[in-house]
């Protein structure tokens, strides 16, 4: 496990001799996130976003577990247990604030960690499982968030539940036992609520199992950096404490100054009014949103409105709306085949011109404009909207990235982490 | 297991030929990394063929017997997820529908889930029957989703073949969508006024449940 220069570590007392001789966590830790992890020398700040997501993770567990000392799972009580901890338990309302918006934020830094990932190649050899173990917890977010958004049991808690379980009554045949199956009834109701609330509670342990897998996984080649160049010395790593734990320190700290500011200061401006009024299974509300962190797979999901089928002859293959869900799964189940799409061997997009001018000019504004057009109802110009850039999305991924990494010509990159820090060959600098 | 077996190898060779014995070490070694030590213990004392042993008939009866108690145990823990006899166990409904004038339509509830019963006008019913039946995406006449000489009284569950939302056009002032029928606002379905799939995402037509009319004005649900 990583580079052969890592410091040791040397318990210093007698206690830590004895500890490390029976049980070697400071070891492990220290060769984790201490001295004993040589990281490259020029990580830029987009390395930030890791150690956040990880900081987030445990935000959303400590307040979700005090949340769950005054929450009541019933769809008589839940709602009115949530107003209960707003209004009346010390300190709730910063509590569940805190919840509500920690998500979010979670998103957010997970979002720009993958940004960070697709632009600088992270999931490139011999990187491939980290990757991979990151779509995987990524998957898990989206379940876990979905289920703790239901659980107040507001109005777009009830018809998130129906409409997403609904993807399931798409599968052929299947489909509308297994929607019964999971909903343990007709429509989401008590059922439904009290084994969401029982696996929200679970899912943040296993996303903590896989992340420990992740970093496993990362600790095995080492981080990649910006130019993408492998580690081929002392020279070019630095001990990850004091030089990394002081720079995520820095950056925990502008995170934090941005969570706060939303949390005390708009508390709600993610949120959706609607999901203040109690669950009405009769009425559905006029505009059906998901949380904003869903909203471009929701836009993919709509694009889908005409059934694939020989024409003329009335035999539908597959029915609009399986095709929906099937893009919109596809869209995320993708990301697990991107190591073997994108051939080039060249890792940071700073060194791959056609690349960066797809990913900026097109991946990004795509992405963008389903997110914009997923939080917009259902009428035709943003349908077609959706499927323009739906169609992109898997363009880029299927089509375009595999033929620009044949086709490029990358620019030259650096010998070394050190020379493109010092800007020095390298004899020079080693000396 | 494996462990006791390569030590009593590594440690017989050695007093026979100490030359072979660095050859031998090699092998174990080799042995322990990418072969199966017992097969090498089984030749040294038995003398026999490495093959198929009484023993792995016993590795596989007791991994079968296991897998199965295994399999019948997650029996249970899948089936609680089902409905539950009091979610199942449900009475069905009368609805008098004596108020609802032609053009109305109410909303009420059948196992958790919204009923729309509505009267049809003459101008809807004709303009249901008016429609080519083989160009609609889940062909039905009006007729074999009502009842015979109630042609009036369209009755569908409020649940969007889609995604479930609950589609508008049932209460007074709200869209009916395209056809004058329901509209989902959610992803866009029209429904006309048999309450077919017209255009949008939804597969099929609005569910027509099992119902009957036990009077002239009280129908029943379920």
């Amino acid at each position: 496990m990583s580079f052969p220069w890592a410091q040791e570590y040397k318990p210093q007392g007698t206690v830590s001799k004895w500890v490390d001789e029976r049980l070697p966590l400071p070891r492990l830790v220290y060769n984790a996130v201490g001295a004993g992890y040589p990281v490259p020398r020029n990580l830029n700040y987009f390395w930030n976003f890791g150690v956040l997501a990880g900081v987030a993770l445990v935000i959303q567990i400590v307040t979700g577990i005090i949340l769950a000392m005054h929450y009541y799972a019933s769809v008589d009580g839940a709602f009115n247990s949530v107003e209960h901890i707003m209004r009346d338990v010390n300190s709730g309302w910063f509590i569940r604030y805190a919840h509500m918006n920690g998500a979010s934020f979670f998103f957010i830094v997970v979002y720009i960690h993958i940004f960070r990932g697709l632009f600088y190649g992270s999931y490139k050899a011999p990187r491939e499982m980290i990757w991979l173990l990151g779509v995987t917890i990524f998957l898990l977010m989206m379940a876990t968030a979905f289920m703790g958004y239901v659980l107040p049991w507001g109005q777009m808690s009830f018809w998130g539940a129906q409409v997403i379980t609904g993807f399931f009554s798409a599968i052929p045949l299947v489909g509308e036992p297994l929607r019964q199956w999971l909903l343990g009834g007709f429509a989401p109701d008590q059922a439904a609520l009290n084994r969401f609330f029982s696996l929200h509670y679970l899912m943040p342990f296993v996303i903590a199992g896989v992340i420990i897998l992740h970093v496993w996984a990362l600790h095995i080649p080492g981080s990649s950096n910006p130019t993408g160049v492998s580690v081929k010395g002392e020279q070019d790593t630095v001990p990850f404490h004091p030089y990394y734990t002081a720079k995520d320190g820095f950056g925990l700290g502008i995170f934090l100054i941005f969570f706060v500011a939303v949390t005390f200061f708009a508390p709600n401006m993610l949120g959706h009014p609607d999901n203040y009024i109690p669950a009405n299974p009769l009425s559905t509300p006029a505009h059906i949103v998901p949380e904003w962190y869903f909203l471009p797979f929701y836009a993919i999901l709509k694009a889908f409105t005409v059934d694939f089928g020989i024409p003329f002859t009335g035999i539908i293959i597959i029915e609009a709306k399986l095709m929906g869900v099937l893009a919109m799964f596809g869209s995320i189940l993708l990301l697990f085949f991107l190591p073997w799409l994108d051939t080039s061997p060249v890792r940071s997009g700073h060194y791959r011109p056609l690349f960066r001018k797809f990913f900026w000019f097109g991946l990004i504004p795509c992405i963008v404009l389903l997110t914009y057009c997923g939080g917009k109802p259902p009428y035709a110009q943003w349908v077609i909207l959706s499927q323009i850039a739906a169609a992109y999305y898997f363009a880029h991924f299927l089509i375009i990235l595999p033929i620009v990494s044949r086709i490029e010509r990358p620019l030259p990159l650096p010998n070394s982490i050190t020379e493109s820090v010092t800007g020095k060959p390298l004899e020079t600098a080693a000396a | 297991m494996s462990t006791v077996k390569k030590t009593k190898g590594t440690g017989k060779k050695p007093v026979k030929a100490p030359k072979a014995a660095v050859a031998a070490t090699l092998k174990a070694d080799k042995a322990t990394s990418d072969a199966n030590p017992a097969e090498n213990l089984h030749v040294d004392n038995n003398g026999q063929i490495p093959g198929v042993r009484r023993r792995d008939f016993i590795h596989i009866a007791t991994v079968s017997f296991a897998g199965v108690g295994a399999a019948a145990v997650a029996m249970p823990l899948v089936s609680q997820m089902s409905a539950s006899a009091d979610v199942l166990a449900l009475a069905s409904i009368e609805v008098d529908v004596a108020a609802i004038q032609p053009g109305q339509s109410i909303k009420t509830s059948w196992r958790k889930q919204p009923v729309f019963i509505r009267n049809l006008t003459p101008a809807e019913i004709e303009e249901a029957n008016k429609v080519d039946v083989g160009a609609l995406r889940d062909p039905e006449t009006l007729a074999e989703r009502t009842k015979p000489g109630k042609e009036n009284w369209l009755i569908t569950l409020g649940v969007c073949t889609h995604l479930g939302c609950v589609p508008l056009g049932a209460a007074a002032g709200e869209v009916k969508g395209e056809y004058g029928g329901y509209f989902c606002p959610c992803h866009g379905s029209h429904y006309d006024t048999a309450a077919r799939i017209r255009k949008g995402p939804a597969p099929t037509n609005l569910v027509v449940p099992e119902f009957a009319f036990i009077s002239d004005t009280v129908v029943k649900i379920g």
